[in-house]
């Protein structure tokens, strides 16, 4: 395509019309509902300290950094401490770095909270937040809901929660992924992400939405852990047709594991050779104060328009892609 | 040679594996939303043409191999080796036959090929899609059987085989397409 046609959108008419119709009905659900709208700063002085969520780092005038959100979270947890109730924001989220198929460094967030639910209720929430979405674009199955355990048990006869390394790293490679470079025999939860996203997740929402739930309690994020002989995050994953539209947790209320587990990131990070990142310390100071039980969710919207509309990348429902900006 | 981290990983990146150099010839990102993300490449082992698939994990790193593509003169065979030189600096350089493989066939003297060198070796060839050679034998062919469309086997100067129209005559020059090995055309001299 020759230079003169890079002007142009990657999206269609269509496609930019259905992008406004979703805005529209999803607007009149959480109206309906009573969840309020808010908009959060994109430029935070905090920022993710996820080893594996790269963010754009700009310098603010005092030569300090600011972070270009990769959720909206942090800022909307402090509207929930601040007593808002329940509420949702439609924003643009940027992760670095991130570039293909079902990657553009900017993408569209949408992202909920809900007081007094837990992440089981959530789901129902989702389910029936995708239905009025979907309304003449896809008619879906029932949901599905596999626990994190009865996932890996049913598509990979292993147990994710006991496996040892060794017996991950021989799960995969009878999935024929031989030896896999930098990731060590004792690093379980990259064996687990690794089965999960090349063994598993491909197969996952064929045609209906598939709720993955209660992870290893390893890969909690920002999700209350739930004791147990297994304790497992209360934490959810949405996909269809094998691609993750939304996460979801039943929010960690508590202040000084968050600041660990913080702390523990950035610690992976040091070791990983990645740049520090100045924690969020406004959010702890609002989990100190109290957040609200609740449980909240980050869909991605880029996403689930494109399996609404089975298109096939990215670029089809964003007006530009990264390519055209 | 540099090193090259997977979010440089691109088709037709030059790397080494196992010590042999490879050509990436498929990269696929598998990046979660939380969690680990990793790089699945295949890749062509430029020795032997094999095609295996690598999984890394996201940040890890491959030493680029010393390979390049040139534009080369074939001079001539002394039986075990095949020398090029380069039009420019007027190096040569002599290609064994695993490098040469059955291209062999198409090589014409003072023919230009592309020549690809690694660490200033070379381990492939590649001739033109065209080449022009002449027929050292066929079978005399008879009046008239043009219009019959028949043919019938020749021998290049380079000993190549190749099927021809029966009318093609011993000495004449004619085309010939290496991809398929087929009879192009005659040449009109």
């Amino acid at each position: 395509m020759g230079v003169e046609q890079h002007w142009r959108p990657t999206a269609t008419p269509l496609a930019l019309q259905q992008r406004a119709a979703l805005l529209r009905r999803l607007r009149r659900y959480f109206d309906q509902q009573q969840v309020l709208e808010v908009e959060t700063p994109l430029l935070a002085r905090g920022g993710t300290t996820d080893p594996h969520i790269p963010s754009y780092v700009v310098e603010a005038s005092d030569g300090l950094p600011l972070y270009l959100n990769t959720s909206p979270e942090f800022a909307m947890k402090r509207l929930l401490a601040a007593g808002m109730g329940s509420i949702y924001q439609v924003c643009k989220a940027f992760r670095r770095g991130e570039v293909g198929r079902l990657h553009n460094p900017e993408f569209t967030l949408l992202e909920w909270y809900r007081i007094g639910f837990d992440h089981v209720r959530l789901m129902d929430d989702v389910a029936a937040l995708v239905d009025v979405l979907a309304k003449g674009l896809r008619e879906f199955e029932a949901p599905q809901r596999l626990s994190y355990q009865v996932c890996f048990q049913q598509y990979l006869n292993v147990d994710p929660h006991r496996a040892s390394g060794r017996e991950l790293m021989a799960c995969a490679a009878a999935q024929g992924i031989g030896p896999v470079a930098g990731l060590a025999l004792d690093d379980r939860d990259g064996w687990l992400d690794l089965l999960m996203s090349h063994c598993i997740q491909p197969q996952l929402g064929q045609n209906r939405l598939t709720f993955v739930y209660d992870y290893p309690a390893t890969q909690a994020s920002l999700a209350r852990v739930r004791p147990g002989p297994v304790p497992v995050a209360e934490r959810f994953e949405l996909f269809i047709d094998g691609v993750e539209l939304a996460n979801g947790f039943h929010e960690l209320r508590d202040a000084n594991e968050q600041r660990q587990r913080f702390e523990a990131d950035l610690r992976a990070r040091a070791a990983q050779g990645l740049d520090a990142i100045f924690m969020d310390e406004r959010l702890l100071a609002a989990l100190e104060q109290g957040l609200p039980a609740c449980a909240g969710v980050a869909l991605g919207l880029d996403r689930l328009q494109l399996v609404l509309s089975r298109s096939t990348r990215l670029e089809e429902v964003q007006s530009f892609s990264f390519e055209r900006i | 040679m540099a090193n090259f981290s997977t979010n440089e990983f691109k088709n037709g990146l030059k790397v080494m594996v196992d010590n042999d150099p490879c050509s990436m010839i498929e990269v696929d990102m598998v990046k979660p939303g939380k969690g680990q993300a990793f790089t699945r490449v295949k890749l062509r082992n430029l020795l032997s043409g094999r095609v295996v698939e690598r999984t890394y994990k996201s940040g890890e790193s491959l030493p680029g191999a010393d390979v390049m593509d040139t534009d080369m003169q074939y001079l001539y065979n002394d039986g075990e080796f095949w020398y090029f030189m380069d039009p420019d600096t007027f190096e040569q350089v002599g290609a064994d036959a695993r490098a040469v493989g059955d291209q062999s066939k198409w090589l014409k003297e003072q023919d230009t090929c592309e020549v690809t060198l690694w660490n200033d070796s070379p381990i492939a060839i590649s001739t033109p899609n065209f080449v022009e050679l002449r027929i050292t034998e066929t079978d005399p062919g008879l009046k008239g059987d043009t219009a019959q469309g028949g043919i019938k086997p020749a021998t290049l100067e380079t000993g190549a085989m190749v099927r021809v129209p029966l009318f093609i005559e011993t000495g004449e020059l004619i085309k010939v397409d290496t991809r398929s090995g087929e009879y192009v055309g005659r040449v009109k001299s």
